[in-house]
């Protein structure tokens, strides 16, 4: 096991641990990281751009490892708002619950969510894949471009409102789905793809064939005027 | 049949029910759709054209008007970050799309800035490469949709602007039509080809001036407080949005009025939301004052910049520096009488051509159609666009030496009067020939 460097948030400002982990001295060859008394501040890991890992002990502000590359965050304890926004690639693991707006934009990577995530989550998705153990708030997926959202729980009002090519697959039941959201057929390609993020999530105690899935039914792509009243 | 009648009166048009009223609702009757097209209100508007400077006199004395220096450099990005924008000329290039412009189009946009001594604006779709070699100053939008938004892009960025809102429309979001949507701006995008692709009047990802305190934070924390962030808002309620925006920790206010232009939008939206620029800057002016921050927050104005008068008319009104879109597109080449036969076959006329968002047009601009792209030689535009700033250049140190001033900035509200009583009090100066202020004074 190699050395772990520890930042802690009593004796270093944002700025500083961000700076650091930002900018990594490959000479020290140090690929692993702790930080402690996150306190809830905002931006946390924003902007890393190499394959290190961090574990961050306790509860994060809002965009968290927003616009992540490449790097392994792991949160103990309940995210903010904007978990992970734009992530282009890497992973991003929340042991507790999350707030509004997880995955916001993201363009790759995984988000892995322990608990339940709020409002919005995996809002204008383009291309990172989602798994959140627990259920979801209203209006998640809104506008959602690529990826994947994975949901073991429940989902809240409009799932998939205007949704374009991301795909969701929900385990339990939506309160209901959005405009030009639409339950799909799920084919073997599914079965293998929900089972591969299952892995990723490390989710054991739910089989593949238990979720849903839903999907753009591509009737917004273009405007027509007599789709009216769903605008 | 109908005969032919005597004893009339000369026909007379309603001027409620006018030609372009009526042809609009027999359009709305027989289409079913509302209009879309690009630009900004074309309506008539109080304006700059509404005041007039002074010039000197005896109790103001000039300077000489051909030899005498008159400074228009301007630092944007004072308040927070390490590298603010310096720029030789206090006139920018607004935000305009990759997909609603052409690759050429945003090249050209980037050479004559940079000849210019100014900098350019990406816009919703990401930055491309041709903005990006070409333009030496680039500021890097954020925008709701995000499309093309990597940190990669941002940190090669010389300023960030997160935008609130447009002149044209504000409180609506964006629509790039599905035939302008090519392979590269889908790619771009993550979407497929041939959708419309809408873009979000709300960030996904904040709300409130609270959140965008904390959104301004994120963006200076991944791009390690390098580079100034402008936050853009629309001509709707300048004075509570500058403060707001002051408060979120924005470097820059850019305050774009409704004769600021879109790529598209609907007809209704462009003519009847927000209020004309000269209604905004005073009340944006008097928030940054209010907050002492006048001067170290810049303002930069946008809507309706023609040429230097109006340059140095926003200047006088307090801002910093002001913003062209519309007249850059003109002077690569938009709306270009050469291609009036093609403006006609689309239905339209050189200089009222706006139907961007179709991808047809002439002028090789606001298009991804390949043959008509070859249309606009970057190099040749770029060069026009630089020339056209440094004419509005001249002419506002023109203004500006009459004025007695040895810098475009020490231009003031006292060197102006109003020609209407509504640009009076919007612009909160006398009415020619009068002391009157309307609305401050008692007459």
């Amino acid at each position: 096991m190699g050395k772990i460097e520890i930042f802690d948030f009593k004796k270093k400002t944002l700025r500083q641990i961000n700076q650091y982990l930002q900018n990594i001295d490959y000479k020290k060859n140090l690929r692993e990281y702790v930080i402690k008394n996150p306190n809830g501040n905002h931006a946390i890991c924003a902007g890393l751009k190499e394959d290190i890992k961090v574990s961050i002990k306790g509860h994060v502000g809002y965009y968290c490892g927003g616009m992540n590359k490449n790097a392994n965050i792991i949160i103990e304890g309940n995210a903010g708002t904007g978990l992970g926004e734009n992530m282009m690639s890497g992973t991003i693991h929340v042991k507790g619950n999350v707030s509004q707006s997880a995955g916001a934009s993201a363009h790759g990577g995984n988000i892995i969510i322990d608990g339940n995530a709020s409002s919005r989550c995996g809002i204008s998705l383009k291309g990172a894949d989602l798994i959140v153990r627990g259920s979801i708030g209203h209006m998640s997926a809104f506008m959602a471009q690529s990826g994947t959202l994975l949901v073991c729980g429940n989902a809240g009002e409009a799932l998939g409102d205007s949704i374009y090519e991301t795909i969701i697959y929900l385990a339990g039941k939506p309160k209901s789905l959005g405009i030009d959201c639409e339950e799909k057929k799920i084919t073997n390609k599914d079965l293998k793809k929900i089972e591969e993020l299952l892995i990723i999530g490390n989710i054991k105690n739910i089989k593949p064939n238990k979720f849903k899935k839903y999907g753009s039914a591509k009737k917004l792509y273009n405007f027509k005027i007599d789709n009216i009243s769903d605008y | 049949m109908i005969k032919k009648k005597k004893n009339i009166t000369k026909p007379r048009q309603s001027w409620t029910f006018d030609e372009y009223t009526n042809s609009e609702i027999r359009r709305a009757a027989n289409t079913g759709i509302y209009d879309i097209r690009g630009g900004g209100s074309k309506r008539k508007l109080p304006h700059f054209d509404d005041l007039l400077f002074l010039g000197a006199s005896i109790s103001r004395y000039p300077l000489e008007g051909y030899r005498e220096k008159c400074s228009t450099n301007v630092t944007l990005g004072t308040r927070f970050s390490k590298k603010p924008l310096q720029l030789q000329i206090p006139i920018t290039i607004a935000g305009m799309s990759f997909g609603a412009l052409s690759g050429p189009a945003k090249e050209a946009l980037g050479r004559g800035a940079t000849i210019a001594g100014t900098s350019t604006t990406t816009g919703d779709g990401g930055m491309t490469k041709e903005e990006r070699v070409h333009s030496k100053n680039l500021i890097y939008q954020v925008l709701p949709s995000r499309y093309g938004m990597n940190p990669d892009d941002l940190r090669k960025a010389d300023a960030i602007e997160v935008v609130i809102g447009q002149g044209a429309k504000p409180g609506g979001g964006g629509m790039l039509l599905g035939q302008k949507i090519s392979d590269r701006v889908a790619k771009m995008r993550t979407l497929p080809k041939g959708i419309d692709q809408r873009s979000p009047s709300r960030h996904p990802d904040w709300t409130g001036p609270d959140d965008l305190a904390i959104k301004i934070t994120e963006l200076r924390e991944i791009t390690e407080w390098k580079v100034p962030i402008f936050v853009k808002i629309a001509g709707a309620r300048p004075y509570y949005d500058t403060a707001l925006a002051v408060k979120a920790g924005a470097d820059c206010v850019v305050l774009d009025g409704m004769q600021g232009g879109t790529a598209a939008t609907q007809e209704v939206f462009i003519e009847n939301v927000g209020q004309p620029t000269l209604a905004c800057i005073r009340p944006a002016v008097d928030a940054l004052q209010e907050l002492n921050v006048h001067r170290d927050v810049q303002l930069i104005i946008s809507g309706g910049i023609r040429n230097g008068a109006d340059v140095s008319k926003a200047l006088a009104l307090g801002a910093d520096a002001v913003s062209i879109g519309s007249a850059a597109m003109i002077a690569i080449g938009d709306n270009d009488p050469k291609w009036e036969k093609d403006y006609n076959k689309l239905g339209s006329k050189a200089g009222a051509y706006d139907d961007w968002h179709e991808g047809n047009d002439p002028a090789g601009i606001s298009t991804q159609d390949p043959k008509l792209i070859k249309r606009l030689d970057p190099i040749k535009a770029g060069k026009k666009l630089s020339n056209y700033l440094k004419v509005m250049t001249l002419e506002a140190q023109t203004i500006a030496r009459a004025c007695g001033k040895n810098n475009l900035h020490n231009l003031e509200p006292e060197d102006l009067c109003a020609l209407t009583v509504e640009a009076a009090a919007m612009a909160r100066v006398p009415l020619a020939g009068t002391n009157w202020i309307p609305g401050i004074d008692k007459y």
